[in-house]
């Protein structure tokens, strides 16, 4: 059952010898002690647990590690080394984003996959892609605008 | 003189970390030899325990009971009332309740013993709704009334007025249980440290959960440190429920030796967690020949749950601000908090006033409609001014800005045009509400009970250290605060620095609740920081305490209730437009306006942030937020694919203003906001969905299927 499972971490080749049907929130939150991904329901509603697999958003409560041999995950820390995560980082922080914060790492994740999408989306976009992502503080307005001003302080970015 | 208003915004001083992910919250604490915890709860809403079977617990597992409290601790949660257990004894009062806590190492192998533990109980029958519980279904288990507390206020004279009246309408009003969610879910670690315990808690009162804890072990408040850990959204939901874990684990650390981890998942959050109290208004009300209400006769029920924790208070609370914004000649309101074996009903962002204002305005839109007038005519007749009497005999003691909010939200929204344009049943509809919310601790509280302090230190490098028991829980309490003081002093923000509090390091300011900690404890940083100004120069290092002074001239009877309850408010109005869909009775929300008297806003964009969070909160109580009793779980609704919360395609953005009317004894004239905000968004929805499906509404929430129930 135990199976050594190789995947790129935040640009970084990586491997783990575990049960492949342990949690990757699991496998990133005690094996590799990174704490910016947060469990919040467990069942794939609420999107605080969000990193990119293969640059598409996932909930890693729902995935096992298993299912993601040879991919690339990239998480909060690795994201906020990039220019692109700074940007998004620092307009959250400007646009009034961040209250309790517990789902604010998810949402930059969000906001990450939203704007390599779609660089200058309307607000019905941004709307769409943090829809898998609950705020319980904000009531997402503040979220919404500070996402509108990555894109625009990060044009050319995405 | 300050060259910059201080309401302009600051970056957060919390935001980067937080969205970077560097902040560490509880469950991102690991300690050398640190064991896990699962509880052992009841499984039965109420029942005498007959025996608890465990498996054989392998080596370095461990049971922890209240057997495993020392010699001379009590068995007892010391909360507003200490009649909350901290481990269930002989009884059991409702599903959920702490029995036991298991405890090891490996988690996997916890959960296989938690399914291995077989508790057999002989149940009794048991009550669930405020009915029930007022009939002492099963017999009474507090009391011979089933009752933790029944008082009434009188202002005028009712009884004489009633005789008299033109008309008089009857009404009764109901809200339901609302969970808090907050997205990190409720843990604590407790650990040895020398000969005292350390309690690592997301918690919003530091100092409550040592007072509360301390004696389960028989030592002094001072033997257990609390160290606040980064709290991912509170709500009331971590004022007094953090004890329920921080208790267990004192007593298992105590007995083992090591560290322990207790952190829900989202199913314990939610199914095991206290709630919003569930209420019923009863309203007569009378109203003379030229349609002014002239007296109200009001009756305030709340379900408690199976303890009191803070309930009492709670209740207090709704029953002063039972008749809104409003200045009622004549009224009694009697309040009762009623036991019943559900999980106990606790703080939640309102603390009792939502569940009253709700009704009374609901209740005014019923009389409005019998009168046809529409309620907006209705309410602004009657808007509490400077000077007026309140239902404790007490005074407004501020000028009330209701009339130019009321221009606002008017101008912003076009509710005068789309009433005349939206028929009723049209489907279309739009609807408004008004309603305040009284700061900080009622009456004389804070002078008798909390006596705040803040402490502020200068250091060497000329930084300024704020040492107080406040919390930041998402709210902006640090941001504010850390503005307050270098205004005061003349420093920039970035000099002044507020780490989360250490019970053994900070000033006991008080717990973070009710409003009070931007209007109390930010007007004692403000006194702590002109003090320190004065004496900057004297030394290198300085420390500086101010307590809090009471302004004098605003009467206050605690055993009577009579006097001012409060001594400022904040104030709301609110507009909402929405169209139901004529099938599927969905309702889509296609406007929100708002305007709030806050007093002086300490930071524009956090009150902006506040408004809108506060506002999506109360719309999701009224719209959404549906949580039935559950005979298995305890609640049906549990997990965030069960109980539904609002996403962002639920609502559209907002409007939103202020009025700025600054607070004569608040930090640069701020008033308390937090809450005010969650306490009328509701009312104005269910106003417009009532219009748009011309049906009368008594209760919320209001999901579709209760929509297509009300019109068939």
């Amino acid at each position: 059952m135990i199976t050594e499972i190789r995947f790129f971490l935040n640009n970084r080749e990586v491997s783990i010898t575990t049960d492949p049907l342990k949690r990757l929130l699991d496998v990133l939150r005690d094996d590799f002690h990174l704490f910016g991904t947060k469990e919040a329901c467990g069942e794939g509603e609420c999107g605080a647990c969000s990193v990119l697999k293969d640059d598409k958003i996932i909930t890693t409560c729902m995935v096992p590690v298993g299912a993601i041999q040879g991919a690339s995950i990239m998480t909060i820390e690795g994201l906020r080394e990039s220019e692109r995560g700074r940007t998004i980082i620092e307009a959250f922080a400007d646009g009034g984003a961040v209250q309790c914060g517990f789902c604010i790492p998810g949402m930059v994740i969000a906001a990450e996959s939203l704007l390599a999408e779609h660089p200058h989306p309307t607000d019905e976009q941004i709307r769409l892609g943090i829809a898998g992502n609950l705020c319980r503080c904000t009531g997402y307005d503040l979220i919404v605008d500070s996402i509108r001003l990555a894109s625009e302080r990060g044009d050319g970015l995405w | 003189m300050r060259q910059t208003p201080i309401g302009n915004p600051i970056r957060r001083v919390d935001a980067v970390a937080k969205a970077a992910g560097t902040l560490k919250y509880v469950a991102d604490y690991h300690f050398d030899d640190m064991l896990y915890a699962k509880m052992v709860r009841s499984a039965v809403p109420r029942g005498k325990i007959l025996s608890i079977d465990l498996p054989d617990l392998p080596t370095g597992y461990y049971f922890i009971s209240h057997k495993d409290i020392p010699e001379g601790g009590k068995n007892q949660l010391q909360m507003i009332k200490s009649d909350y257990k901290c481990f269930a004894e002989n009884e059991v009062r409702f599903i959920g309740e702490t029995i036991g806590l298991l405890v090891g190492p490996d988690r996997g192998e916890l959960e296989e013993l938690l399914s291995k533990v077989d508790i057999s109980y002989e149940t009794q029958p048991y009550s669930v709704t405020i009915e029930e519980g007022l009939e002492c279904k099963g017999g009474p288990f507090v009391g011979d009334d089933n009752l933790f507390c029944d008082f009434t206020i009188d202002k005028g004279d009712v009884d004489k007025v009633f005789k008299n009246a033109d008309r008089i309408f009857e009404d009764e009003i109901r809200t339901g249980w609302q969970e808090h969610v907050h997205l990190e879910t409720n843990g604590a670690v407790a650990l040895c440290e020398g000969d005292k315990f350390v309690i690592y808690v997301s918690a919003q009162c530091p100092f409550y959960v040592r007072k509360s804890i301390a004696g389960l072990i028989n030592r002094p408040y001072e033997d257990v440190i609390v160290r606040q850990t980064a709290t991912g959204g509170a709500f009331g939901g971590k004022e007094h429920f953090p004890d329920v874990l921080a208790g267990p684990l004192l007593v298992a650390t105590y007995t083992i030796g090591k560290p322990v981890q207790l952190i829900f998942d989202r199913f314990e959050d939610s199914a095991y967690s206290v709630k919003r109290h569930p209420s019923r208004t009863r309203f007569k009300t009378a109203v003379d020949d030229k349609g002014n209400i002239i007296a109200m006769d009001i009756d305030v029920v709340y379900n408690a749950g199976g303890y009191e924790s803070c309930s009492y208070v709670v209740l207090q609370r709704g029953v002063f601000h039972a008749t809104g914004v409003y200045n009622i000649p004549n009224s009694r309101v009697r309040g009762r908090a009623v036991a019943t074996n559900t999980f106990p009903s606790d703080a939640f962002r309102g603390f009792g006033a939502p569940q009253t204002l709700f009704a009374v305005e609901t209740h005014l839109n019923h009389i409005a409609d019998s009168l046809h007038i529409d309620p907006l005519e209705l309410k602004r007749r009657h808007f509490l001014k400077k000077g007026d009497v309140t239902v404790t005999n007490g005074h407004i003691n501020e000028n009330v800005v209701l009339p130019e909010m009321l221009q606002q939200v008017l101008d912003q929204s076009g509710y005068p045009e789309k009433v005349r344009t939206y028929e009723k049943g049209s489907y279309k509809g739009i609807g408004i509400s008004f309603y305040n919310h009284g700061g900080a601790f009622t009456g004389n509280g804070e002078q008798m009970i909390i006596k705040a302090k803040v402490r502020l230190k200068k250091n060497r490098n000329g930084t300024v250290d704020l040492l107080i028991g406040s919390t930041e829980m998402g709210q902006g309490l640090q941001t504010a605060l850390i503005k307050i003081v270098a205004d005061a002093l003349q420093i920039d923000p970035k000099y002044v620095r507020y780490p989360n509090p250490d019970t053994s390091k900070v000033a006991d300011s008080g717990p973070t609740v009710a409003s009070r900690s931007t209007m109390i404890v930010g007007k004692i940083a403000e006194r702590a920081a002109l003090s320190l100004k004065e004496r900057w120069n004297e030394s290198d290092e300085l420390t500086v305490e101010e307590e809090y002074e009471h302004p004098e001239g605003f009467p206050w009877d605690q055993a009577t209730f009579q006097g001012d309850a409060y001594i400022g408010y904040g104030w709301g109005a609110c507009v909402v437009e929405v169209e139901v869909d004529p099938l599927t009775f969905e309702v889509n929300t296609t406007g929100i306006w708002s305007s709030h008297d806050v007093g002086v806003a300490i930071d524009e964009l956090v009150v902006h942030g506040q408004v809108n969070g506060g506002i999506i909160q109360s719309l999701g109580y009224a719209a959404m937020e549906k949580l039935d009793f559950s005979q298995k779980t305890g609640f049906k609704q549990v997990g965030l694919s069960d109980y539904i919360i609002p996403t962002s395609m639920d609502f559209p953005s907002q409007r939103c203003t202020l009025v700025e009317n600054p607070y004569e004894y608040g930090p640069s004239g701020a008033k308390g906001m937090g809450e005010l905000v969650f306490n009328g968004a509701s009312a104005a929805y269910v106003d417009a969905v009532s219009r748009a499906v011309n049906r009368p509404i008594y209760s919320i929430p209001i999901p579709p299927e209760t929509i297509t129930e009300l019109i068939s």
